[in-house]
């Protein structure tokens, strides 16, 4: 269980300490700045253990949120928290940056009583959180007793993360499928590993208590659906359905269900929430192709000739492409030459940075770059770092498609037609490289 | 200094140090690194050549990076280019960015090595010192190949200015600690030991050091550097305080110098020459008379340079350990420190207090202030300081303070620093031993030191004790009465009960007749301790149980049911549960003379080196224990242990520091030594003994043992006559193998030559194992096996001895049962 939780500015100065546990001692906070914040190297471990005391961290700009433990714990479990430490503190106050904790941080303590009684993770769900830690202070809205009881009835209830009694004139659903693609392919264009991490992250606006179902293409359902015959034709759904290798879900949804019958059904927080998330490794849509050509002329030269082509329906347009090639490390000149968008050399990231600000799917685009060479005595081969890629598509690179969402609210009389519902696609670019 | 003409301070690296200093996090400080890199690269690519200023602007800019933990691979020949410049300061940062970045590559040394020596053998003294500078920072081999021979050149040449022969004669010095082969001084001795004469104190200064580590090295060579270093102190001491100007350091003439000529002499034996020693002994006096002046000033830097001196006259003065007079004075000068309020001075006061002790002009001298020491181990608040008392406290322990010393040791240790306990504990064992002068004082010590400090008193401690409780016949039961008491306190230390259970196990009978401690009581005694003890301490006590079994037959129903208990006899360590069973089917089975046998008194261990010693010695490093004290230790060693000439039985006690080391010694671990048969593997013994015997008959007293033995391993073999395939291994690997593994072992012999590899058919068929290499007759067959029959297992041994001439054979067979022996024979003359 987690014994405290630390937040440093950039510098190492404690700005939020919060001891649980009585096995966490002054000097964890020292120790945990000494090793880590001023380290000689970089610490790249997330876990770092120090005399018998393991520090989990996380980094958000300049902030270090760190939970410290002297058990043996969960690590998985310390970490989900802090990113929903992060996505707390963003609801309540935005960014997460020294100033906001600064000007925030009896919010903050009060929050991490909330969240966390005697290290153990409580209820984090920003709207539940909402209606009993405010900012204005008791003062500006005034509670009545029935208010408080209902607020403790439905935080230690059964369904803890909406309140009863919502109402909106408008009933209305936003979701989002946002995904990362992440690759890395070989210089001959070999794909030696990929795989799509997404999540489907959902804005209900909706009264009363509805009960949700959201149906998506995967396979498994998608088969089951094919073997009773009630849909086409098997060829066609089966390069349809995408096969999810796993997922995790909100709490709303009622994992039994999924498990019997794999239907996602649920009753929504209000507001904004993550729903799923999930993992694809199959048949994933690659949006761009890197084709690297790196030629050494003699010691002190280099040509780098690299084309991106866009491998999607050419009515779709991917945006903020950047392509990064690196240089190595005794350049001492370069000259670029690019037909689209602009090409610069970074100096400070040892890097040529190629960006464009708009592409059409099945195009292509090329860059040529002369890369001068200081000759230097050192005798280590440049290692070629992978030329790696940034950008944004707007469809789902894992194949994922929304089948349906369904609402159902007994008691008020509002149909599922009646919901007006927005579905989006995001795709954007993980660690995409090509090695050269 | 040539003047500089351009931008003194670099602006250019100015505002980069700044802007790294003011980058928010550490990724911000990269980027601003690349960023200077790049430019500096591009700058060094340019076309252009670029000026000195800039070029030594851009080299400084890499030394930064490279000293804030970032890899330079670039710029090394822009700082070689540097050294060929005319300026002081390019040249300087030239050296700096040599003397840091460059290590042994070989295209850039041989450039390097040309500029200085073009730097050397310029007129320019600032340049020579740069260059000798370089040469002793970087100090690598090459370097001190290139300038070996030439540096001596320069110290000793009469124009050579005095700043660079400083410099010179540090360089050398750090050239000889490299590479000691490659300085060769040779024809330069004399001329380097006449540096002590040099006009100039700073020279002087530089040289002794050279001197100093050379003579080390080579005394006789720079024998000739005694009487002028005597001349030299003696005209420093004698100066008046305002003579060396410069060199006087708040009224003390030349403290450095002094210090190190005293130093120097100490590589040397008093010198021989009467004029030269009475000078000598003449300055000693002088500096021991200054001490004891009133300062001259308050300054805490005053006292400071004046004791330093002092402390190294002393330091000479106990190295030439020849002159009484000046050792007790030296002494007494120590003991006014010893209640000095800077803790420093009470701390070298009693460092120096230890050499003192161990000579003998003094140790009577530095015993007057016994006291004062006990004092300081009590009331120091320093623990490194109260850590030299205590090590001075053992310095000057002698006979006629010995039982004060160790009792007020004793009393310290309740209180003393963790760190600092096991060697407290190791002391006051040694000086118990060393000293004791009656042997229960010396068991009641050594107890009590388990008593106050048990988790620090290591096994050599009391391995010890029970070494000498078994050697010393007299002490034997006033050492089981103490254990006795001792152990009815409610909680006693593990190793309590280990001494504890050895000396009941095998003198407890000496006690037994006081209905206080009848044999009951002290098994209930040794039992209530049991179950908190670890598993090496249980099998100990297991092992003293079985020991009372013999000595008490009395108490023989009362530890069966205990060894019997299921918390014994299957307890889940596989040694705790062994030990139950073999004791309990032992003390069944066998008759009360094999028992008694079997469980004899430990013979007396022999002589040898304290353990203790040993391991104090090897804690503090040599020469932590004086050679007097070592001497002192032999001497009294002897006495105490009662004479050299028992022994000969070598038991593991002391030597194999295993928790096996054993009582019984009947099974358990490594067979100790080839060479001596120890009880420790009482297997051997019995194979060995059967080997030799030519007329296949084991003597009445090896064959109880024997048989004995045989009961045991029958009864483990829950499963056998499975044969073990132990062809191959040798003698003492197979006994260890049945002490590991329970496996059946069965010997068995003779048979005709040319048949031989019938014969193991036959013998392999019966199932049993062909033992090699066992009997000294390669002609004889030995092997081993289990019978197993409905109602037990029967280990057999055997042997058949083939005579080809007589076209006889004679066959062996030795078993735990004679039906099985005899029906064995039966069956094996059918075979043949």
């Amino acid at each position: 269980m987690i014994g405290g939780l630390f937040i440093y500015n950039h510098k190492g100065e404690v700005l939020i300490s919060r001891v649980y546990r009585d096995d966490i001692g002054r000097n964890a906070v020292d120790a945990f700045r000494v090793n880590v914040i001023h380290a000689r190297q970089q610490v790249r471990s997330p876990v770092t253990n120090i005399a018998r005391t393991s520090f989990f961290h996380v980094k958000r700009s300049n902030i270090w949120l760190a939970a410290v433990t002297k058990q043996n714990v969960n690590a998985a479990m310390v970490f989900e928290f802090l990113y929903k430490m992060c996505d707390v503190m963003t609801a309540y106050f935005g960014k997460i940056s020294e100033e906001n904790i600064k000007n925030n941080f009896v919010l903050i303590y009060e929050l991490l009583d909330e969240i966390l009684d005697f290290g153990y993770p409580q209820n984090s769900e920003t709207g539940a959180l909402k209606t009993f830690i405010t900012q204005q202070g008791i003062k500006g809205q005034p509670q009545t007793k029935e208010e408080q009881s209902q607020i403790t009835s439905q935080v230690t209830g059964q369904i803890g993360w909406r309140r009863e009694g919502i109402k909106y004139r408008r009933n209305e659903l936003f979701l989002d499928v946002l995904e990362s693609v992440n690759l890395l392919m070989s210089p001959q264009g070999q794909v030696l590993s990929a795989h799509v991490s997404g999540r489907v992250m959902m804005k209900s606006y909706l009264s009363g208590m509805p009960e949700c179902k959201f149906g998506m293409n995967d396979k498994i359902v998608i088969d089951k659906q094919g073997k009773g015959g009630t849909t086409d034709d098997p060829g066609k759904s089966g390069k349809q359905s995408i096969a999810i290798d796993d997922c995790t879900f909100h709490q709303c949804v009622r994992l039994s269900k999924f498990d019997s019958e794999r239907s996602i059904s649920f009753i929504p927080p209000d507001g904004e929430y993550e729903l799923m998330r999930y993992r694809t490794t199959k048949d994933i849509i690659l949006p761009f192709r890197v084709i690297p050509l790196v030629r050494e002329v003699g010691r002190t030269k280099l040509e780098v000739k690299v084309v991106i082509k866009s491998n999607f329906k050419p009515s779709l347009l991917a945006q903020k492409i950047e392509v990064r090639i690196p240089t190595p490390l005794n350049t001492s000149g370069v000259q670029v030459i690019c037909m689209k968008g602009k090409a610069k050399y970074k100096a400070s990231e040892n890097a040529i940075v190629w960006k464009i600000k708009r592409m059409a799917g099945m195009k292509e685009s090329q860059i040529s770059a002369e890369i001068e060479l200081l000759p230097t005595n050192d005798k280590k081969k440049w290692a070629r770092p992978p030329i790696s890629m940034n950008f944004e598509v707007p469809f789902a690179p894992s194949g994922l498609k929304v089948r349906y969402l369904k609402v159902f609210e007994s008691k008020l009389n509002y149909s599922d037609h009646d919901v007006i519902k927005w579905v989006r696609y995001i795709g954007r670019s993980g660690i995409y490289e090509t090695r050269c | 200094m040539p003047a500089v003409s351009k931008g003194d301070g670099m602006r250019g690296l100015a505002v980069f140090i700044s802007d790294i200093r003011n980058c928010k996090s550490k990724e911000a400080e990269i980027k601003r690194i690349n960023k200077e890199l790049a430019n500096i690269r591009s700058k060094f690519k340019g076309d252009k050549a670029l000026d000195g200023y800039s070029k030594k602007k851009y080299v400084c800019k890499l030394l930064f990076i490279f000293l804030l933990g970032h890899d330079i691979d670039f710029g090394h020949m822009e700082a070689v280019n540097l050294l060929s410049s005319n300026k002081y300061t390019e040249k300087q940062i030239g050296y700096l960015f040599i003397s840091v970045l460059v290590n042994s590559n070989s295209e850039l040394i041989r450039l390097i090595n040309n500029a200085i020596k073009n730097d050397l053998s310029s007129r320019n003294p600032t340049f020579m010192c740069l260059a000798l500078h370089c040469i002793a920072n970087v100090g690598s081999r090459e370097m001190a190949e290139a300038f070996a021979g030439e540096i001596p050149r320069i110290l000793v040449a009469g124009d050579t200015m005095d700043s660079v022969k400083q410099s010179a004669a540090l360089c050398l010095l750090r050239l000889y600690k490299t590479s000691p082969d490659l300085v060769l001084m040779g024809e330069w001795t004399s001329r380097v030991v006449h540096l002590l004469n040099d006009q100039h104190m700073g020279v002087v200064t530089a040289a002794i050091s050279l001197i100093t580590c050379l003579s080390q090295k080579n005394p006789d060579e720079f024998k000739t550097c005694v009487s002028l270093a005597v001349s030299r102190l003696s005209r420093i001491v004698s100066s008046a305080s305002t003579d060396l100007q410069d060199y006087t350091y708040y009224f003390v003439p030349a403290p450095w110098l002094s210090c190190k000529l005293l130093r120097l002499l100490q590589c040397y034996p008093p010198p021989e020459d009467g004029a030269v020693k009475g000078r000598l002994v003449e300055c000693l006096e002088t500096i021991l008379n200054k001490a004891q002046e009133p300062p001259k000033s308050k300054k805490v830097q005053h006292s400071n340079a004046k004791n330093a001196i002092l402390f190294e006259a002393i330091s000479l003065i106990i190295h030439y350990d020849s002159e009484p007079n000046l050792l007790v004075r030296a002494c007494n000068q120590l003991g006014q420190f010893l209640q000095h309020r800077e803790t420093n001075l009470r701390y070298l006061a009693l460092e120096s207090m230890c050499t003192l002790a161990s000579s003998e002009f003094s140790h009577e001298a530095v015993k007057t202030h016994i006291e004062t020491v006990i004092n300081a181990l009590k009331t120091e608040r320093d623990v490194s300081v109260r850590q030299r008392a205590a090590d001075l406290l053992y310095a000057m322990c002698d006979r006629s303070n010995a039982k004060q010393i160790v009792a007020e040791m004793l009393s310290y240790l309740e209180t003393a620093d963790y760190s600092i306990r096991e060697e407290m504990v190791l002391k006051v064992a040694i000086l118990a031993e060393k000293y004791a002068v009656d042997y229960s004082w010396y068991v009641d010590t050594i107890l009590n030191l388990i008593r106050i400090a048990g988790d620090y008193v290591s096994e050599e401690v009391w391995y010890r004790v029970i070494q000498i409780v078994i050697n010393r016949d007299d002490v034997q039961g006033y050492a089981a009465k103490t254990v006795f008491e001792a152990l009815q306190a409610p909680a006693c230390h593990e190793n309590m009960v280990k001494v504890g259970g050895y000396i009941l196990g095998e003198f407890g009978n000496l006690i037994a007749g006081d209905p206080r401690s009848s044999p009951l009581v002290q098994f209930n005694l040794l039992h209530s301790k049991f179950h908190l003890c670890s598993v090496p301490t249980r099998a100990l006590l297991l092992s003293a149980y079985i020991k009372f079994i013999n000595l008490f037959p009395e108490t023989k129903s009362t530890i069966q049911e205990v060894l019997r208990s299921d918390s014994q006899i299957r307890n889940s360590d596989v040694e705790l549960q062994q030990r139950a069973v073999e004791y309990l089917k032992l003390s069944s089975i066998a008759s009360t003379d094999v028992l008694a046998t079997v469980l004899e008194e430990m013979p007396p261990f022999p002589e040898r080196e304290s353990s203790i010693l040993a391991k104090l010695k090897k804690k503090k490093g040599p020469g932590a224990v004086s050679v007097n004290e070592l001497e002192e230790g032999k001497r009294e060693g002897g006495e105490l242990n009662g004479g050299g000439e028992r022994g000969g039985d070598s038991s593991a006690i002391a030597s194999t520091p295993s928790p096996s080391a054993d009582l019984l010694g009947l099974r358990t671990g490594p067979p100790v030594t080839a060479a001596a048969p120890s009880t420790g593997s009482l297997l051997v013994d019995v194979f060995s003994e059967a080997g030799v015997n030519d007329d296949g008959f084991l003597s009445t007293q090896v064959s109880k043992i024997y048989n004995t033995v045989l009961v045991v391993f029958g009864y483990f073999n829950k499963k056998i006559l499975h044969i073990v395939p132990l062809n191959d291994l040798s003698e003492r690997e197979l006994v260890t193998i049945n002490e590991q593994t329970p496996q059946g072992v069965f010997v068995m012999a003779p048979f005709l030559k040319m048949f031989r590899a019938l014969t193991c058919t036959i013998l392999l068929g019966l199932g049993m194992a062909l033992l090699e290499n066992v009997d000294p007759n390669p002609e004889n067959f030995v092997c081993a096996g289990v019978i197993q029959t409905k109602a037990q297992q029967v280990g057999s041994l055997l042997r058949l001895e083939p005579n080809a001439q007589a076209q006889m054979y004679r066959l062996t067979v030795r078993s735990s049962k004679d039906t099985v022996s005899k029906r064995l024979c039966e069956l094996l003359a059918e075979q043949f």
